[in-house]
């Protein structure tokens, strides 16, 4: 919840400031003179400042939640205590009282875990000591030394002068103290506002994993190896599919019968999603590199044979006559027009085509895979890794992305009249 | 027996709920080479259909088309298109766009390349021959797929309202163009309109259209195309018989649509 607030007031304080410092550096090109904007989609372009503002608050936030060391500490939310703590509680044993001091060590996970000395020291009650890890909590017999103790009907009363009772609690300035029903005391170290590391590590962490993983690799593959095998999957289902599914649309754009033959087929295999079709490709072809491609293969068929088919049937048709009284043959036409007037929805249909197939690839590894970076991700889950799990993640994004810019970029270049007619 | 011969060509169309729509009763003509006829009519009248027909899309229910004698029964190069506008292929540019007839002949760029730069400074485009369809103005690409059509010489050349869709001054320039490539290539040339003035202007001879079903309601024989060869057309339009013509045609027009819109009535 804190969290989202922050972000939200970053949101909101981001376009106050931006608008204050950029409101007198407008240029003055012909969308700014523009006085109607509002509902004129071509006015809304995205400002960068905010698409900078917005990447730099999310590793902000994540760095100070996760008590980041690549920003300075003021920023960093609340952390979890570590280090000494003491607090005293006293026990009332049949009208006597005494006080004694239980001395706490919060230590780091992986840190030393030693249990401060103390001296016993006077009255019945005697002083405690006791050790535990960051984000943990122990219970302790405070009265297991005293010489009365709760099995002579001693009761512990309150904790740092303040009245207790089984089932309540007190708050310490490290820790929250809670009593058991039957009179033990639960020491709770606070956990501040940071996230634990099994949860979610930090920035750095998770650079340094990258770095260590590129360099050493991960189970048995480089890190270049996993991410290869996935693309690699990817491309050879992707460009099959595509070599099968472009010519079967043309035929069903152009033939009756074949239309008629695969409508059917198409029709029904379109909303079944790839991923439904993994335990059975698993057990027709099993886990290896053949599974996988005949998967991708099935994934983009589909959706490149629509697109080819839509792609013949939006020819306008004044296209093809007037190819026809131009004295084209039925093959010129095809070459000439039908094929470079389909090029635009096939472009689109690859998009969404390598879209999917990557998003399938991962499934597919993360369900069974010896190599690839679903794989990577599902082994690292498994041993809670989280750094690595993010690190895939991270790195699936941005593959997923490139991907895209350059298929938008393929069809910049390649169909530059694509939605100008 | 050469140029273009339409013998009683009757089209009826079956709709899917039963009926059928006759588009076009008993249409007879003759078009010797070179003549040029602007044919005018009703919304809904068969001018279109009657187009396709001449130009081999669509096969009559009754009758035939000659060509120079013989049947006609599908597209040719022979009779060359230009369509009202979507016609012209974005993936190529212009000058690919005019080329293409000949290229699909098979002829190399030695053969046509001459040819096809005349056509483009004949219409005015030769700046803009490697430019892309789609950075072209209205009228631009319509005088595009003039050159192109004219590029792979055809007999005939039809036209379905080629100016419909430019703006006045526009439509004037390509009239006047339309007029000189007419007495400059000696093509016979149909042309679909809606303007009585550009019909009178474009028309040798003039075609009135009647609906319901489509048929020959009268024709003209008209001197205002041979005059606007030499002529600005605004002297033409100053010719005594042009507004007596032009009021002649109007009326009849009118007279049709309104017996339409009173048929509609009584049938709604
Ligand atoms: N494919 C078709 N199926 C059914 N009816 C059709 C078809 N094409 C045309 N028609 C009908 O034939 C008649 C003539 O149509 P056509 O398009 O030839 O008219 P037009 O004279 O060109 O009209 P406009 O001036 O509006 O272009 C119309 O009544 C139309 O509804
Ligand atoms: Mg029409």
């Amino acid at each position: 919840m804190t969290i989202l607030a922050i972000y939200v007031a970053i949101f909101i304080g981001g376009f106050f400031a931006v608008k204050y410092i950029t409101a007198s550096t407008q240029p003055k090109d012909y969308t700014s003179l523009k006085t109607v904007t509002f509902g004129d989609e071509s006015a809304v372009r995205p400002n960068r400042a905010a698409s900078i503002i917005s990447i730099v608050t999310i590793f902000l936030l994540w760095g100070s939640f996760t008590g980041s060391s690549l920003i300075p500490s003021f920023l960093h939310a609340p952390a979890a205590y570590t280090g000494l703590g003491e607090f005293n509680y006293t026990v009332d044993a049949n009208g006597q009282t005494d006080d004694a001091t239980v001395t706490v060590n919060v230590h780091e996970t992986d840190g030393e875990a030693a249990v401060p000395e103390v001296e016993p020291g006077d009255g019945f009650a005697k002083n405690d000591s006791i050790s535990i890890a960051k984000y943990r909590s122990k219970l302790l017999r405070v009265d297991a030394n005293d010489e009365q103790g709760r099995d002579e009907g001693a009761k512990i009363v309150a904790v740092n002068g303040k009245a207790i009772e089984p089932g309540g609690e007190v708050i310490v300035d490290f820790a929250r103290i809670a009593m058991t029903p039957k009179g033990t005391l639960n020491i709770v170290p606070k956990t501040g506002w940071q996230m634990q590391p099994l949860y979610l590590p930090p920035p750095e962490k998770v650079a340094s994993r990258l770095v260590e993983i590129s360099s050493t690799g991960f189970r048995n593959s480089t890190l270049w190896e996993h991410l290869g095998y996935s693309l690699f999957r990817v491309i050879v289902g992707f460009l099959i599919g595509a070599a099968v599914g472009i010519p079967l649309g043309y035929a069903m754009g152009l033939s009756n019968w074949f239309r008629g033959w695969f409508d059917p087929v198409v029709e029904f295999m379109r909303p079944v999603p790839p991923l439904a079709l993994i335990p059975l490709v698993i057990i027709w072809a099993g886990i290896g590199e053949v599974g996988k491609i005949v998967l991708l293969f099935l994934a983009a068929l589909w959706i490149m044979a629509i697109a080819a088919r839509s792609g013949v049937s939006g020819v306008n048709i004044t296209k093809v006559h007037a190819a026809y009284s131009l004295g084209a043959s039925k093959w010129q036409i095809m070459r000439h027009v039908i094929i470079p007037n389909s090029l635009p929805e096939i472009f689109t249909g690859a998009r969404v085509a390598m879209g999917v197939c990557w998003g399938t690839v991962v499934a597919a590894e993360l369900v069974a895979a010896e190599k690839g970076a679903g794989m990577m991700i599902m082994v690292a889950s498994k041993f809670q890794n989280t750094d690595i799990v993010l690190m895939g993640i991270i790195l699936i994004g941005v593959i997923g992305f490139s991907i895209d810019v350059l298929m938008r970029w393929a069809e910049r270049l390649l169909v530059p009249w694509k939605g100008r007619s | 027996m050469s140029g273009l011969t339409i013998e009683n060509i009757s089209m009826r169309f079956d709709l899917p709920n039963g009926g059928s729509v006759q588009a076009l009763k008993d249409v007879t003509l003759d078009l010797k080479p070179g003549e040029l006829m602007s044919v005018l009519g009703p919304s809904g009248c068969g001018k279109t259909t009657l187009l396709n027909i001449v130009a081999g899309f669509l096969a009559p229910t009754e009758g035939r088309i000659a060509m120079n004698g013989h049947t006609v029964h599908g597209p040719d190069a022979e009779r060359g298109m230009v369509f009202q506008q979507g016609a012209l292929f974005e993936w190529m540019s212009v000058r690919e766009n005019v080329a293409f007839g000949p290229r699909m002949k098979g002829e190399r760029e030695a053969q046509y390349g001459a040819n096809v730069d005349h056509l483009l400074d004949v219409v005015g485009l030769q700046d803009f021959k490697e430019k892309a369809i789609y950075e072209l103005s209205g009228g631009m690409q319509q005088r595009v797929a003039l050159a192109r059509c004219l590029a792979n010489d055809p007999d005939v050349i039809l036209m379905d309202e080629p100016l419909g869709a430019l703006d006045a001054l526009t439509r004037e320039k390509m009239q006047s163009l339309v007029l000189k490539l007419w007495k400059e290539t000696g093509k016979t040339i149909i042309l679909i309109t809606h303007s009585v003035e550009e019909a009178l202007l474009l028309g040798e001879r003039l075609l009135v259209m009647a609906p319901r079903p489509g048929r020959i309601h009268k024709e003209y024989r008209l001197p205002f195309a041979d005059l606007g060869v030499d002529q600005d057309l605004r002297e033409v339009k100053k010719h005594p018989d042009y507004n007596k013509t032009r009021e002649e045609i109007l009326a009849m027009i009118w007279d049709m649509e309104e017996e339409i819109m009173g048929r509609t009535e009584e049938s709604a």
